[in-house]
């Protein structure tokens, strides 16, 4: 039952998305399982980790083997489209929060250094939007996720090449209390 | 106390750096009025050179060229001008005068400004000021010269806001338009954004991240009060004043993509949608005269540059060249606008001209940001990006003059100038 519902949501959301901006390509995934091995880091090789230690055993926010523990998707220069790459870590994080449902989430948009700083304030809160909409879609309950923007002002990589800006084009799922 | 020293001379460092470092000024074409201004007697037993300082005020226009005031004796009363001295080193206008201690600790200070080619007066004046006060005394001497010799309004007397970021640490500054006595208003571990002058220069709109998201705070200068007037879901940014100081056009992104909305600058929770695009509108900048409101928006698939009326209601586009202009200010007569424009992989200044669309690039840097206008018109301040390092850096209105205000400490971000002094 609760799947077929997924499945209704994911259906009319898709519609919604075919003529939407931001390419967010939405699938109906809501059968297939939260997999584990298809989240891939960038090419920087870098992993993003909980800023919390793990106080309660087995807490899946905070499992390196859950992609609960993943957190961050990187986007392509001057683009807010959501990779397919991401699709089962979004997955995983819509169903938990449809599960936990007193849980509130923040998603975080960034941008590279290049550009106007107040432009680039709102492409980060784009970007939080894109991987809102998707994770939406995939069952988890809007009103719970705010999304804000950093923009270019919260770099995570300190450098001023290209290897820092795909590091920097990001955004990151932060979840109440961390 | 000794922590507060280490600022205190690091603080100096850092002035003294700027000092040194200031100019970097490249001038192309256009008449140099040359001036000589002679010292002012009595100045040498200050901390302070008054006419030092009146002659970088002048020279930074690009518009004066100091002509060596080489004499002997030097001249400090009007009996003493001897105008063939000045016309023979080509001095078209000469300034000289005096600085008297009074009973009372206070300085009297006089100067005469004189065109030597009439061998006439144009000015007069006399302050009476305490030692705190000689600089800006200065700066008053170079308005008044400014506006002789030019016609135009001085704007020296003006302060700047800016970001100043160091390490980790975020301070929001005030300075005088050269750049000296900065004073940290509001300083933050989390970044500081977008600092905007209300009109009367009484109270500065910016946007803190002290709540782990941007939110438009609004804070009296001279009272030291600070409150929140946008704080709604989501990002809250880019403030900008309307011409009459009750509200604000700001960014917000609580119903979805940034939208424009107004909002009182009193703040409260009534927020007017001005906006209604299907993609991003930020960065609104009110025409002087209040009646319109130019923006940035990608609604088209390129972020560029539109105007609105001031309460909403159909845009119009005003920017074609390129795919990435951005951030507008419109000139004090409300005549240009100017913007931040990629060329190829570099961001520089551009400015507008409204009537022909004719568009002028003023600046030569890769990544510079943040346009603000002089209040007289005359200048644009900038921030210009080097080495991953904002740096302060100024451009005449018609592109001819540029110059780097270069500091060693600190990245140096969104520059602010502020209004003319309402006394």
């Amino acid at each position: 039952m609760k799947n077929m519902v997924a499945c209704a949501l994911v259906a009319l959301a898709a519609a919604g998305c075919a003529k939407d901006t931001t390419k967010a390509q939405i699938e109906d995934r809501s059968t297939a399982q939260p997999s584990t091995g298809t989240t891939q880091a960038p090419s920087t090789g870098s992993t993003t980790r909980p800023t919390t230690p793990d106080r309660v055993g087995g807490n899946p926010l905070t499992d390196p083997n859950s992609p609960l523990s993943k957190r961050s998707v990187y986007f392509d220069f001057d683009s807010n489209e959501v990779k397919d790459e991401y699709r089962g870590l979004l997955q995983a994080h819509a169903r938990y929060i449809a599960d936990q449902r007193q849980q509130h989430v923040r998603i975080e948009g960034n941008t590279d250094e290049r550009g106007s700083r107040e432009y680039n304030l709102a492409l980060g809160q784009r970007r939080a939007e894109a991987v809102k909409r998707v994770m939406t879609v995939l069952g988890a309950d809007g009103s719970r996720i705010e999304t804000v923007s950093y923009g270019e002002e919260k770099p995570k990589s300190q450098g001023h090449d290209e290897a820092a800006w795909q590091e920097n084009r990001r955004a990151d799922i932060r979840y109440a209390g961390e | 106390m000794k922590r507060s020293f280490l600022f205190l001379a690091a603080l100096l460092l850092a002035l003294a750096a700027r000092a040194q470092l200031s100019i970097d000024l490249t001038t192309s074409g256009g008449r140099q009025i040359p001036i000589a201004i002679a010292p002012l007697a009595g100045e040498s037993a200050q901390a302070q050179s008054v006419s030092g300082v009146v002659g970088a005020d002048l020279s930074r226009t690009g518009l004066f060229r100091l002509v060596p005031a080489n004499v002997s004796p030097i001249p400090t009363e009007p009996s003493e001008v001897n105008f063939a001295d000045w016309a023979g080193k080509s001095a078209d206008a000469l300034v000289i005068g005096r600085l008297e201690p009074q009973p009372d600790g206070r300085i009297e200070v006089r100067f005469r400004l004189f065109d030597v080619t009439k061998q006439s007066q144009l000015a007069s004046y006399t302050y009476l000021v305490t030692t705190a006060q000689l600089r800006a005394t200065a700066h008053r001497i170079a308005d008044v010269i400014y506006e002789k010799l030019t016609g135009d309004k001085g704007a020296f007397s003006t302060k700047i806001a800016y970001v100043a970021k160091r390490g980790t640490r975020y301070e929001l500054q005030v300075a005088d338009a050269d750049g000296f006595n900065p004073q940290s208003v509001f300083a933050s571990n989390e970044p500081i954004m977008s600092p905007a002058w209300s009109p009367d220069g009484s109270r500065l709109a910016y946007v803190s991240f002290d709540q782990k998201k941007p939110i438009v705070m609004v804070q009296n200068l001279a009272q030291g009060t600070t409150h929140a007037v946008a704080a709604f879901r989501g990002n809250n940014s880019a403030p900008a004043w309307a011409p009459d100081g009750r509200s604000l056009a700001v960014a917000l992104s609580k119903d979805g993509l940034t939208q424009i909305y107004r909002i009182p600058a009193t703040g409260g929770t009534a927020a007017e949608r001005l906006t209604n695009s299907s993609g991003i509108d930020t960065q609104p900048a009110y025409s002087p005269d209040g009646q319109w409101i130019a923006f940035t928006s990608d609604r088209g698939g390129s972020p560029q540059i539109y105007k609105m009326p001031a309460s909403g209601g159909a845009a119009q586009r005003l920017t074609f060249e390129g795919s990435y202009n951005v951030g507008p200010r419109f000139s004090p007569d409300g005549r240009f606008i100017v913007y931040v424009q990629r060329d190829g992989g570099r961001y520089r200044i551009v400015s507008q001209e409204l009537s022909t669309n004719q568009v002028q690039v003023l600046t030569d840097g890769s990544f510079d940001d943040s346009p603000s206008y002089a209040p007289n018109g005359k200048m644009i301040l900038y921030e210009a990006q080097a080495g991953g390092r904002g740096q302060l850096a100024a451009v005449s209105g018609d592109g001819r003059v540029r110059q780097r205000l270069t500091s060693a400490a600190g990245d140096i971000q969104d520059p602010a100038w502020g209004p003319m002094p309402t006394n």
